[in-house]
């Protein structure tokens, strides 16, 4: 039983904005997974529910005759995952959109919520801003397009305005033409997780597939909103796959933009951990996806070559413990001030 | 045995799969009320007061209770049997609203309404003014000087109990030990260490969250039906909260989705019930959240163990010391019993050459109440002993499965303090087969010198367990079985079906022993304490043991009063039967059993000479035995065929049940109730081994196959006993990598108390769990049985944890093994 004044289904994306206008402190709610939670959890407790979640032009997928690709914002992620446009074109937000949750959620959830929720860690929220995808708002006066990576204004917040609907994600051609992508999520475990950090990696080779064309690296949980590694992308473009440096340019250079923070989740040396990590592995697989051989690809290093006896040698036997610290035994008082001993 | 053993299908899983088998909430009458619980958003402090104002103006809203309004009753809620020795009782520590705050969640108001919604608003409108004192979240912080006692009546230092054991005399100490040891050995040759260990604070994560409804009738009853593993314990904590006689109390249990020891706890039973006595006793249900139950029912403890060993170059133990402190959290709930077990284990495991010091507290902190879970202690004691056994070999260079076989608890072991004895020792058998089927001796060998950024490891973890609790409290528990007019029966046992498979090992039981077959024997699933017998619960991986054997002496009586029912018919020219539809069944069975036996027509017919087998009387074998050695002495071939069933059958029991029913003659309802006071114990033990990749910059570890072997004794039935031990080695692999309740030290307040941030591993996280058993038949249980209910969620973590070390070189020695937490220890080693 959730706790809901009323529940106004919407006819129309037109129709939706003009209920949304007539009560500030109307929510608007479509697959529900993340509405519905705040509501169990007593946040907005008593809203007034406008749901878009019957209107059907919001689920279509489509291409134009520029090539431009155009996702609904009522598409379910599994509805993305599965659609052969997306498959064809785009697929790493299939993959990303396929990280999110459990299948239920995935059936439910839509890509407008994921990513006019504002946060960080949303799984299609990286991949959407590689692409240099534009949002576009249906408000009273119309509709207006934003880049979505000016989309976010802080943890939480975007430039959707209350009376806003948003409709559709458009993709340009050229930003996903010749491109390929990967995307890791890197959650504390396989499934049901949210991203403790998500990054994403697309490429396109040049023509001959040696070299790096063209690059986008962004990451989701590096800080407040999404962020894209520009600087980062530069620094790799032109090079050649076969020169292992490549994955320590991207990542270092990618170190010096993000800006996670530490929290209970994770701390931020962790995050920097994965950051510069997880940015060489998706390049990696990103470049095998384009068609290359492994052998073509140079390998990942890792500085440290010791082995599992290392350690172990390096603790001798010895006496060490017992001889520094002399008789180092808490007496029964010591170690139990003030009780009793029940035997 | 015809029927133990065997791998039938449970009893309930047609009920559980289609969804037709009921559960609490599925009972609730209509026009139910509904109840939400106020918790306190502070951590340390007192209630000085409420406005309600806003609160009571929510429509719907019935009535509001605080902790001013409650009986002024403390009461335990621990789910032991209660002790009629004073200085064994539970700690009366609570009541059911509580004007002291001693944790961020405690109970302190609750609403009733016409729905959850109206309830919800109105806890979310009750204003509370504290008086707050500083939380003292950590068992460091509870002990330090001038911590405020948060129990000021019962304990001044915030220490629920300490306890002092040994092993190698009572005098012995590791000091001593140290000496005794450079004297024989030569101090060239001896070593220690000292570690710590820390085990996390973790949540049940049933799947069904606590539930009750309750109401009081026309006659002052007050039934609460509840989701709980111990319904007669909960029945007389209620009337002691509520300060009514233990027989104004009902407790009705149906099914129940999951306990793991959450349940083994009075929750809220007691105050469900206190809310129905305010509104005229209508019904009321209570239900809280998964974030409530996780933050404030109970938890496993999380114990620091300081952990000390001594031993030689050679790799011998000659001694051990743990000092463990237990957090508690606020309320006493069990006590310091799991504390004091973990101990136990702890000492008993090893053969220390020279003895065993354990030294453990329990403390009460500012934080959510620890209680039983699955394993009661032992999960803990096993992380210290098999982190710090491997860290010995680490040094020695001995190889950790030989250093466990030579080291470990010996055949024939017994417990100087409880005297509990390891009747059928399977637990080197346990390591032998373990080592084999991971192929442990050319892992170790493969995995040597490795380099790269991914490794490989494999590691193993040995445990013990004690079946049920006796002599440390009492074991008891009752069973009653009831023929109907078809010869089938109805099995009511004290004993509770969690989602173990009770149910169905129980009618095995009674299967086993009565004759009577599988399928005509009806177990009520539902222990009402007004009518179902007494028994203490599901906790201690007791009921197999302990309530089998009462489902065993009730099943030899019952079967007994059949036998002598049929003697009745067969000896007695009884002038009713002859005009009864049975006459000439009983006739013709009466010449059959003559002729078989050759008995002379003067030779009465005696009990002995029957039996009970497939829903039939028949001739017993062993009368059939000597009856065919009186008749002739050379000839054996051909015995079973000729003393088959067919043979022997005399006539089937629905003729008798329906004779002893109806009889003009002698009317009988044929039925058997017993109570058996278990005065046996057994060890059962085992291991796991488990083989892992750890991928070292992102702090991944994939296990790669895992095996827990069991010496459990005889199995009831081995589909479920594995099934059993599946759910255990998951939570075991939670409680290695990923499980862990985090409290803000500084507030009290949970992090994590939902199941997205609390980690249970996912399917996808699980890898295939495989299961042996080593099956010894021990003389003390009812069919050869021991412990399995808990063993299983003891050994994975640290077999876990020893194949990272051997992977990697790095002992982790912090549980659970997080992806950061790991990180850290490879950086640190600079092996990233």
């Amino acid at each position: 039983m959730f706790d809901i004044r009323s529940f106004y289904e919407a006819k129309s994306v037109e129709d939706a904005v003009r209920a949304l206008s007539e009560d500030e402190n109307a929510l608007l709610i479509s697959g529900g997974t993340d509405v519905l939670i705040r509501l169990r959890e007593g946040k907005d407790a008593g809203a007034s529910l406008v749901s878009i979640h019957n209107i059907s032009e919001l689920k279509e997928i489509r291409e134009d005759e520029n090539g431009t690709l155009i996702i609904g914002a009522g598409a379910s992620f599994s509805d993305i995952t599965n659609n052969p446009i997306v498959k064809k074109n785009i697929n790493v937000l299939g993959e990303a959109a396929d990280t999110v949750g459990g299948p239920q959620i995935r059936n439910m959830g839509t890509i407008g919520g994921n990513i006019c929720n504002g946060a960080t860690s949303a799984d299609t929220a990286s991949t959407l801003w590689s692409f240099n995808a534009t949002v576009v708002l249906c408000g009273k006066d119309g509709a207006r397009e934003i880049p979505v990576t000016e989309f976010y204004v802080g943890p939480g917040r975007t430039v959707r305005k209350h009376d806003e609907v948003c409709t559709a994600f458009k993709i340009e051609k050229k930003e996903y033409e010749g491109f390929y992508g990967h995307y890791i999520k890197y959650g504390k475990r396989s499934a049901m997780e949210i991203a403790t950090l998500g990054c994403v990696v697309r490429v396109k080779l040049s023509a001959d597939k040696k070299k790096i064309e063209d690059i986008r690296l962004a990451f989701g949980v590096a800080g407040p909103t999404p962020v894209r590694c520009r600087k980062a992308e530069e620094a790799v473009k032109g090079m050649d796959i076969s020169d292992a440096s490549i994955y320590e340019k991207l990542s270092e250079t990618a170190l010096t933009e993000v800006n996670p923070r530490s929290s209970w989740r994770a701390s931020k040396e962790f995050r920097l951990q994965l950051i510069s990590e997880l940015s060489k592995r998706a390049l990696r697989e990103a470049i095998l996806k384009s068609g290359v051989l492994e052998s073509e690809v140079a390998e990942i290093r890792y500085k440290n070559e010791s082995d599992n006896e290392s350690k172990a040698n390096a603790e001798l036997f010895s006496r060490d413990v017992y001889a520094a610290e002399g008789v180092y035994f808490n007496d029964g008082s010591a170690a139990f001030p003030g009780g009793e001993n029940n035997a | 045995m015809k029927v133990v053993g065997k791998e039938l299908t449970r009893v309930d899983a047609y009920g559980k799969v289609t969804g037709e088998a009921r559960y609490t909430a599925d009972l609730e009458p209509k026009g139910i009320l509904h109840a939400r619980v106020l918790h306190s958003e502070i951590a340390n402090g007192v209630v000085k007061s409420f406005d309600l104002t806003e609160a009571l103006k929510v429509p719907g809203v019935t009535k509001i209770v605080t902790c001013f309004d409650v009986p002024d009753c403390q009461f335990p809620t621990a789910g032991h049997p209660w002790s009629v020795e004073k200085a064994h009782q539970d700690i009366c520590d609570r009541k059911i609203l509580n004007r002291r705050v001693r944790f961020y969640g405690d109970d302190i108001a609750a609403v009733v309404a016409e729905d959850e919604v109206a309830a919800a608003r109105a806890v979310r409108l009750i204003k509370v003014e504290y008086e707050e004192y500083e939380p003292i979240v950590t068992v460091e912080k509870a002990l330090a000087e001038g911590a405020t006692p948060l129990h000021e009546d019962l304990r001044k230092d915030n220490i629920i109990v300490k306890s002092h054991m040994t092993m190698g005399g009572a005098d012995f100490s590791f000091e001593k030990a140290y000496d005794e040891a450079v004297e024989k050995y030569g101090e060239e040759n001896v070593n220690v260490i000292e570690r710590t260990y820390n085990t996390p604070r973790i949540s049940h994560c049933h799947l069904e969250l606590p539930v009750s409804w309750a109401y009081v009738d026309q006659n002052g009853k007050i039934t609460i039906t509840c989701s709980t593993q111990i319904p007669h314990i909960v029945k007389l904590c209620t009337a002691m909260a509520l300060g009514v006689p233990a027989g104004r109390i009902r407790i009705v249990k149906p099914y129940i989705g999951g306990g793991f020891g959450n349940k083994q706890d009075v929750l809220y039973e007691p105050l469900n019930a206190f809310l129905s006595m305010q509104v005229g006793g209508r019904p009321v249900r209570l239900e809280i959240s998964r974030e409530e139950t996780i933050s404030c029912t109970r938890t496993r403890h999380a114990i620091e163990g300081r952990c000390r060993a001594l031993f030689t170059r050679d790799g011998r133990l000659l001694a051990r010391k743990l000092e463990a402190y237990a957090n508690n959290g606020a309320y006493a709930s069990h006590g310091h019993a799991i504390c004091a077990n973990c101990g136990t284990v702890f000492k008993d495991l090893y053969a220390d050459e020279l003895g065993c010091e354990v030294d453990c507290a329990t403390v009460y902190t500012s934080s959510p109440t620890a209680g039983a879970m699955r394993a009661y202690g032992i999960p803990q004691s096993i992380w210290f002993t098999e982190c710090l056994a491997d860290d010995i070999c680490q040094i020695t260079g001995k190889d950790p499965c030989d250093f466990r076989l030579e080291s470990c608890m010996k055949e024939g072991f017994v417990d100087p303090g409880t005297k509990i004895p390891f009747l059928t020792y399977g637990l080197k058998k346990c390591i032998e087969e373990g080592r084999k089927q991971i192929k442990w001796d050319e892992k170790r060998a493969a995995y040597k010198n490795q380099k790269g950024h991914i490794r490989r490891g494999v590691g193993m973890a040995i445990f013990c367990y004690k079946t049920g609790v006796h002599p440390i409290s009492l074991e008891t528990a009752s069973c009653r079985m009831v023929l109907n007019q078809d010869g089938s029966m109805q099995l009511i046992m004290g004993a509770t079906e969690i989602g173990q498979g009770a149910d169905t090992v129980f009618t095995q039981m009674a299967a086993e022993t009565t004759g009577i077959s599988f399928d005509k024997i009806y177990v009520v699933s539902t222990q009402d304490t007004d009518v179902t017998p007494f028994d203490t619960g599901a906790y201690a991986s007791r009921q197999t043991y302990v309530s089998g054997k009462a489902c065993k002496k009730c099943g030899e009586l019952f079967r007994e009063r059949i036998l002598e029912y049929a003697e009745y018919m067969l000896v007695n020219e009884i002038p009713d039967i002859s005009k009864t539809i049975y006459a000439e069944i009983v006739k013709e069975a009466k010449e059959k059993l003559k002729a078989k036996l050759g008995l002379s027509e003067d030779k009465d017919i005696s009990r002995s000479m029957l039996d009970i087998e497939n829903d039939c009387i028949v001739i017993n074998k062993d009368a059939v035995d000597h009856g065919a050695v009186n008749n002739d002495t050379t000839n054996t071939s051909g015995h079973d065929e000729a003393f088959g069933f067919e043979e022997r059958k005399l006539f089937e029991l629905s003729v008798l049940a329906d004779t002893s029913f109806y009889s003009l003659d002698r009317s009988q309802h044929i039925t058997a109730e017993v109570t058996n006071h278990c005065k046996e114990n057994t060890f059962a033990s085992g291991c796991c081994f488990a083989d892992i990749e750890v991928d070292m910059p992102l702090g991944k570890v994939t296990v790669k196959e895992v095996i827990n072997v069991h010496d459990s004794g005889i199995l009831i039935n081995p589909k479920l006993a594995e099934a059993q031990v599946h759910g255990g080695m998951s939570m075991s692999l939670g409680f290695g990598l990923s499980e862990e309740l985090l409290i803000d030290e500084k507030t009290g307040k949970p992090y994590n108390n939902n199941l997205l941030d609390y980690k249970i591993p996912t399917a996808a996280d699980t890898p295939d769990l495989k299961v042996s058993f080593i099956q010894l038949d021990d003389p003390s249980g009812p069919y050869g049985n021991k412990a399995l209910g808990e063993p299983p969620a003891i050994p994975v973590a640290p077999a876990i944890r020893n194949a990272i070390l051997n992977a990697t070189g790095v002992a982790m020695n912090e549980a659970p093994m997080t992806a950061e937490r790991l990180v850290k220890a490879f950086k640190d080693a600079e092996l990233i």
